[in-house]
């Protein structure tokens, strides 16, 4: 076996964090618990609608730094807090309210995960000689020798897969990370904090976006944006059907997302969903449910994982959100950086600023963000 | 591992002979100090003869002492106990948060505040404090020592000014105890406050100087204890322990003890100035003798508090209280610092037990954990954009 090393533990206050600090803990490893605090959950409370008081199982409420640092202090391992708020608003926060703004959906959690956890959490990590981090993600990692590569699969628990939110991380951090959940199921993982006598054993999962209480992105934009003294851009315009015809005017492309249904404010015989958002013309093109359907998408800001890169045509499976079933496709490089993905069967509300995430089997090749 | 605190700023452990005098009060002398009976006699005494000592440890009479629960309460009742709505209140930018969040109170109450910011040595000039005086101003409070760099202000000169225009003035005296000669009467102050646990004694006491005639408002109202100057059933053991602390730190301050610890502090600020890209905040002006507030260009300061936490050395970066919330340092940020900077200063403060023993690890340890911090600061994002 590899000799006693330190490793460092994100613990979030969560079942699952705690629990791989409970695994590690009674390795022969000296295990580190740090909680990265990213949000000042305080800032905008009782700002338009926003809850005053967040709910517990938010990362970054006091109580679970408390329930993060009492775990730690139970299992007697080293715990400290690492102040990122301000990397956090500017590669998260930031980013998220301007991709919203542009018409897009973004997805906060990878961009998270590629700029905190796995690039200051960790760099934060070595700097204080801990040599690898563990963090609390239903994920394998492993290292294939015959390719000489770092490969990401899906875990276990499929219900749980967070492979999808992991595919920006670099060989040089997977080789620097375990997800000690990879093969356990999350009633395991509780049966595992219960054993430990952790206290957070039954705590409910957190669903939503941490740094929107409420999970209302709409008054969060409104209400960051006043905070900033910034206006909300004027992105009103026509809400035209399919076949171009304008059947009526929208308040901004901040308040769309494709595929949405409610909230479009006309009146239609059939349901009608947002089939595509021009940031440029701030036109919101609505339609029936089939046209949601497209078969083929484009991603770009690209990173590969059990290859080092796309030459030729591949055959993969493509998620294109977080709870969508992995649907067959052909991948093909496509110059300056992106590739274009045809479905073998039409998918339904390919989402700009989304991720699309390839796999191989459980492995991940790797994934870009859909243009 | 060895384990070296220098943290001494944020407390101090107790004395074996402190926690010998407080050792009766807890089982045996047990009263209340208020009660008639031999029990309450024996508390009465206990808190008698620590009251005693205060009064020397001040230079003051002893009905002047009353003891509270620490300095942010001795910061609380100067402010509150004295500040009507219409008053004016002078104090500076590097006060500790029990002041500067105090202030922020009764501006909601109209009590308008000026602050009064430090030269970049990090030393109030008394002369801004004099021009900041208005006819309404009432009181002036400025700290004896800072936690953060350990500068000597010069209260005197304050208290000549207060003196002269008739304004009250209280000392936030909580980092000079036990490493300045106390003389109130020399300080020219109204009130000053201490706490028990920078000096060796327990948490959870303080002590104030009350000038005879400060109508200083009581903050806790109830019984009559203390002259009715701050009501609340004795902390008879605590107060007890305070005494000692205060008696054993009249005596290193006579006894060469504290210059013994000035002599440690230099030798181990001018061991780690030798590094490249250090420096010392506040170094040019009198310290306290245990304080350095050093900073390391190009690494995180957080994650070199962290780095010799692991390697058994405990300093701070910033002020304790924020701990949570790593704002840089108000203090190093008033004295112009810039914020990268101030990110990047630690400080040690020794406790007056400190060991040639001790520096030695110390300047063991920082050099390569310096070194190992800096070479990963530069370390790149991943690759997504």
């Amino acid at each position: 076996m590899t000799e006693p090393t330190t490793i460092a533990v994100a613990m979030s206050g969560g079942v699952d964090s705690s629990a791989v600090a409970a695994i590690l803990a009674r390795s022969q490893d000296t295990v580190v618990g740090l909680t990265l605090q990213l949000w000042d959950q305080t800032r905008l409370a009782g700002k338009h609608g926003i809850p005053d008081a967040p709910k517990a199982g938010r990362c970054c409420s006091l109580d679970d730094v408390y329930d993060a640092r009492r775990v730690a202090e139970h299992l007697g391992i080293p715990y400290y807090i690492v102040n990122q708020e301000e990397r956090f608003e500017q590669d998260v926060v930031r980013p998220f309210v301007s991709e919203y703004l542009a018409g897009r959906t973004p997805i906060p959690c990878s961009l998270c995960n590629n700029h905190l956890k796995f690039d200051q959490l960790l760099k934060t990590a070595r700097s204080i000689g801990a040599s690898r981090i563990a963090t609390g993600h239903y994920a394998i990692n492993e290292y294939d020798p015959a390719r000489d590569r770092w490969i990401l699969k899906r875990p276990a628990d499929t219900a749980k897969d967070q492979t999808y939110f992991l595919f920006g991380l670099t060989q040089e951090q997977l080789s620097r990370t375990l997800f000690p959940l990879g093969h356990m199921t999350k009633p395991e993982v509780r049966e595992v904090a219960r054993q430990h006598g952790l206290a957070l054993a039954e705590k409910p999962d957190s669903q939503e976006i941490c740094f929107i209480p409420g999970g209302d992105y709409k008054r969060f934009l409104t209400a960051y944006l006043e905070e900033q003294n910034e206006a909300m851009p004027a992105t009103a315009g026509e809400l035209v059907a399919s076949s171009g015809e304008v059947i009526g005017h929208h308040e901004g492309i901040a308040n769309f997302t494709v595929g949405q249904r409610k909230g479009l404010g006309v009146a239609s015989p059939s349901p009608l969903y947002v089939l595509q958002i021009d940031p440029a013309s701030h036109r919101v093109t609505v339609g029936a449910d089939a046209e949601l359907a497209t078969h083929t998408l484009r991603a770009g800001r690209l990173n590969w994982i059990s290859i080092s890169t796309l030459t030729a045509p591949m055959r993969v499976k493509i998620k294109i959100r977080h709870r969508h079933e992995p649907a067959w496709a052909t991948l093909e490089p496509s110059g300056s950086g992106e590739v274009v993905a045809t479905f073998d069967e039409p998918q339904r509300a390919v989402t700009p600023g989304q991720s699309a995430v390839f796999y191989d089997g459980d492995e991940v090749v790797g994934g870009g963000w859909i243009i | 591992m060895r384990r070296v605190y220098m943290d001494a700023n944020a407390t101090t452990p107790l004395l074996p002979e402190v926690v010998e005098a407080m050792h009766p009060y807890w089982m045996e002398h047990f009263g209340n100090a208020s009660s008639i009976h031999l029990h309450g006699q024996q508390a009465r005494t206990g808190v008698d003869r620590a009251r005693e000592t205060l009064a020397e440890f001040f230079n003051c009479h002893d009905a002047e002492v009353v003891f509270n629960s620490g300095g942010t309460e001795g910061d609380n009742t100067a402010i509150f106990g004295l500040l009507h709505p219409g008053d004016h209140f002078i104090t500076t930018s590097i006060e500790h948060s029990a002041i500067l969040q105090t202030a922020n109170r009764m501006e909601q109450k109209g009590v308008e505040t000026t602050l009064i910011a430090p030269q970049p040595n990090g030393l109030i000039d008394p002369m801004d404090i004099l021009r900041a005086i208005r006819p309404e101003t009432r009181l002036i409070s400025v700290m004896l020592a800072n936690n953060e760099t350990g500068v000597v202000q010069p209260v005197e000169a304050i208290g000549k000014i207060a003196a002269d225009t008739g304004v009250l003035f209280h000392i936030d005296a909580v980092q000079g105890a036990g490493k300045v000669k106390f003389d109130v009467r020399r300080f020219g102050c109204h009130l000053l406050s201490i706490s028990a646990h920078k000096m060796h004694g327990p948490k959870g006491v303080g002590a104030m100087f009350v000038r005879r005639g400060t109508p200083v408002e009581s903050l806790l109202v109830g019984g009559s204890h203390e002259r009715r100057r701050r009501a609340g059933t004795e902390n008879v053991a605590g107060i007890v322990g305070l005494g000692k602390a205060a008696e054993l730190a009249m005596h290193s301050l006579a006894d060469g003890t504290i210059d013994r610890l000035a002599a440690l502090r230099d030798r181990l600020e001018a061991e780690i100035l030798r590094l490249p890209g250090t420096g010392v905040n506040g170094g040019s002006v009198p310290r306290v003798a245990n304080t350095s507030n050093i900073w390391f260009d190009n690494l995180e300061g957080e994650a070199l508090v962290i780095a010799l936490d692991l390697k058994g050395v405990a300093v701070s970066g910033g002020s304790a209280c924020h701990s949570g919330a790593t704002e840089p340092s108000h203090v190093l940020m008033a004295m112009g610092i810039d914020k990268i900077r101030a990110r990047a200063s630690l400080r040690f403060s020794l406790l007056k037990t400190a060991t040639e023993a001790d520096i030695d690890y110390v300047l063991e340890v920082v050099p390569t954990a310096v070194q190992h911090v800096r070479a990963l600061s530069p370390v790149e994002a991943g690759t997504l954009a």
